[in-house]
């Protein structure tokens, strides 16, 4: 078995990879501790809830309970992190041409429901990858990036919603875009678990390259042998 | 261990591709740690920074202070006599109003009460509730904000706060940069900077839904001022005054919030 050490990542992608982690993480939690003050959605339906967010014991646990003024300071100053993190990602994408092998292409849809019942095991074999990612991580790593420009937007509706009145309008109203907004974050969090999830499963290889920028493509010893000797 | 660190790092010969691999990560992830030290650290000196004094509920850090004062230089400029909060049929307004706080209202209201204007010169004017009632009156329901994150919409009814100041020669006063009010008992006082101040929709209230205000809605004056959170919407007023330097705040001051809140 040959090895080769092949780019995957460039470190701009690594830096706004890492950078947007624990700052997410912050404006999250600050938006927590903000939420709590109106804390008024569920899911249900009539007088049934089924989920309500959140039950006391996830205020105790996280210790969410009366930060409203702490939780407004921080989630202002990370703004600014998590906007100029995210726009000076889109922009490198942009400019470099990684893009490409971010946005969904012909087939994507199609072939993202058979990169999932491939995940679940319930189909054998893979679809073909084009590029860097396959197609459900096309859509993924796009979607993320239209969620994070939503957030931005209905945040900015929420901050000034009075001389901003035209944003806020877009978004369905100021209660609908504190809706939206929160929703957005409830999005987060699922891409988070899915995203850990399959981490873990795809390995060691592939997760050093999101710090290493590399990874180690083995090569059949066969397919060497036929070279031409010098 | 120790001997592949000195093999990938000081030999002088060509690595093979497991310790140039080697070689790679061990380099990648000192920085990642690196970086991820910093940034916990940085973390941690922010989380530990003094809050401000004064306050028994105040979380705010001069640091973060910093911030919400540079946020407010950041997005003052958007603020627009043009935009006006947007007015809703006064059919969808809410009856009764949502009441959130009776901080000032603790106290039994003076049946002499007056509004003390207190002037540049020193001067106090007293301004009862009859001769407000004399200057132009304007209604408007609008969604009425809270900085806790709910909102309703609102019928109110009163005096433009930039024709009151103009009826009664407050020129000098209108023209210092920031406006102070407070409850008669001084347990609740706002301040609020003059462009907000003289916001067309910034009203001196003396009505909601067409019916003088009722007591825990701030009878017999208060203040609306739609380009603010509700917090700033101070009841029963029983001070008025002026200065160029920020006039004191309850929820800046005492509980660390930010304190232009302009919305």
């Amino acid at each position: 078995m040959k090895k080769e050490i092949i780019k995957k990542h460039p470190l701009a992608i690594r830096w706004f990879h890492w950078v947007n982690f624990p700052v997410l993480g912050i404006m999250i939690w600050s938006g927590l501790l903000i939420y709590w003050a109106n804390d008024v959605y569920r899911i249900g339906f009539g007088d049934t809830t089924l989920i309500k967010f959140f039950p006391k014991s996830f205020y105790d646990t996280f210790k969410i309970n009366g930060r409203l003024s702490e939780g407004m300071a921080y989630h202002f100053l990370f703004m600014w992190l998590f906007f100029l993190n995210g726009i000076a990602y889109v922009l490198y994408t942009i400019f470099s041409g990684e893009w490409r092998d971010l946005v969904p292409i012909k087939g994507s849809f199609k072939r993202s429901w058979q990169v999932l019942l491939h995940d679940l095991h319930i189909r054998k074999t893979a679809p073909p990858i084009t590029g860097k990612y396959n197609d459900a991580q096309r859509i993924a790593y796009t979607a993320i990036i239209v969620m994070g420009i939503g957030s931005i937007l209905t945040g900015l509706a929420i901050y000034k919603p009075v001389q901003l009145e035209w944003l806020c309008w877009i978004f369905g109203g100021y209660k609908m875009a504190r809706i939206i907004h929160f929703i957005l974050t409830i999005g987060y969090v699922l891409f988070f678990l899915v995203h850990i999830a399959q981490v873990i499963r795809a390995g060691w290889n592939n997760f050093r390259a999101m710090i290493t920028g590399f990874e180690v493509k083995k090569i059949k010893e066969e397919t060497v042998a036929e070279e031409p000797k010098k | 261990m120790a001997n592949i660190f000195k093999t990938i790092f000081t030999s002088n010969k060509k690595l093979n591709i497991d310790q140039q691999i080697m070689k790679k990560t061990v380099v990648s992830f000192f920085f990642f740690f690196v970086f991820a030290g910093a940034a916990f650290w940085g973390w941690k000196w922010l989380r530990k920074q003094p809050m401000e004094p004064g306050s028994e509920k105040n979380r705010t850090s001069a640091v973060l202070r910093k911030v919400l004062n540079t946020n407010e230089d950041i997005f003052k400029g958007l603020l627009s006599k043009n935009n006006l909060a947007k007015e809703y049929p006064r059919s969808k307004a809410a009856n009764p109003a949502r009441v959130n706080g009776y901080l000032g209202l603790k106290t039994k209201l003076d049946s002499n009460w007056a509004m003390n204007v207190i002037k540049a010169n020193g001067d106090t004017l007293k301004i009862k509730l009859d001769d407000i009632k004399k200057l132009p009156k304007i209604e408007f329901a609008f969604n009425f904000k809270c900085i806790e994150g709910w909102s309703q919409v609102t019928h109110w009814g009163g005096v433009k706060f930039s024709d009151f100041v103009k009826a009664y020669g407050l020129g000098t006063e209108s023209a210092m940069n920031y406006l102070g009010l407070a409850t008669p008992d001084k347990q609740y006082y706002v301040g609020i900077d003059m462009p907000s101040a003289l916001h067309p929709q910034t009203i001196l209230c003396y009505e909601l839904n067409g019916m003088t205000l009722p007591m825990d809605q701030g009878y017999p004056l208060r203040l609306i001022i739609p380009v603010k959170y509700g917090v700033k919407s101070l009841k029963r007023i029983g001070y008025m005054y002026f200065d160029n330097k920020r006039t004191p705040d309850y929820w800046a001051d005492v509980r660390g919030y930010d304190y232009y809140t302009g919305l």
